[in-house]
């Protein structure tokens, strides 16, 4: 799962089990049924459940672009280099 | 939110964290609900009236007890314990309590009765002073909720005596 798509899941989760935990309770309420409740509620976990928890490819829309063996290898070169004269800087 | 368990956990936590928040809510609703019970007990006959053997007086009687208690009854209501209890002053005590029947209502649909019955437990004096004692019948009840809060209250019904002879 990648950032964006960690950011979504969190969000959708936490809405979508409040929108759940609020029907539950008005229609626990005005229909004076403590089991349709639970039922409304119980049923509501596990719809999130199954829509933020697996790792869909929904989630995974934006990849993190890592650079190529080749040029990492490059970049770290260089940086032991300036950090290499860096201190041979600060030495002096 | 990088992992499976890491999700499942988040969920699972939120998730049970809005239901003790529903039922906090449902507790609450149990305010909203204002009831008018009503009781009426009818003493039929003192089957017997007499002196123990340890010097207690004891009494046995038929009692008809009719009473509504539907309007207890809300969403929140697992059930209702009721209980008669007599009740009268004495020398010794300013108050006594002697429970003579109870009942658990288990739905709104059994919660209007009446029973024809003789005192379910012993009606027993501490002592020897229920020759023609005025005493109250007093319903008392526990609303036993399915979550949160247990609501009791009572309903005193006065003006019954006990006969001066022993029977």
């Amino acid at each position: 799962m990648d950032w964006q798509g960690q950011k979504l899941v969190e969000h959708l989760m936490q809405i979508l089990l409040v929108v759940f935990a609020v029907m539950a309770i008005t229609m626990g309420y005005a229909l004076g049924s403590f089991q349709t409740m639970l039922l409304i509620y119980a049923s509501g976990v596990v719809i999130t459940t199954l829509i933020t928890v697996p790792n869909w490819p929904f989630f995974n829309r934006n990849p993190l672009k890592w650079l190529d063996p080749s040029e990492a290898e490059k970049h770290s070169k260089m940086q032991i280099v300036d950090s290499s004269s860096k201190k041979k800087i600060s030495k002096k | 939110m990088h992992s499976f368990g890491y999700r499942a956990n988040a969920l699972l936590t939120f998730a049970v964290t809005l239901l003790a928040l529903i039922c906090a809510m449902s507790s609450l609703s149990d305010n909203l609900n204002s009831p008018s019970p009503s009781s009426h007990v009818k003493v039929l006959n003192i089957n017997w009236f007499q002196k123990s053997t340890q010097g207690n007086d004891e009494v046995s009687m038929t009692m008809n007890i009719s009473a509504n208690l539907q309007s207890l009854f809300t969403w929140n209501t697992k059930q209702v314990f009721v209980f008669l209890a007599a009740e009268y002053e004495t020398p010794q005590n300013s108050l006594n309590q002697v429970s003579l029947w109870d009942g658990i209502i288990p739905s709104k649909e059994h919660a209007k009765f009446w029973i024809h019955t003789t005192n379910k437990y012993r009606f027993t004096d501490q002592g020897s002073n229920l020759q023609g004692k005025e005493f109250n019948l007093t319903l008392h009840w526990h609303v036993m909720p399915k979550t949160g809060k247990m609501f009791a209250d009572k309903i005193v019904m006065s003006g019954f005596s006990l006969p001066v002879e022993y029977r």
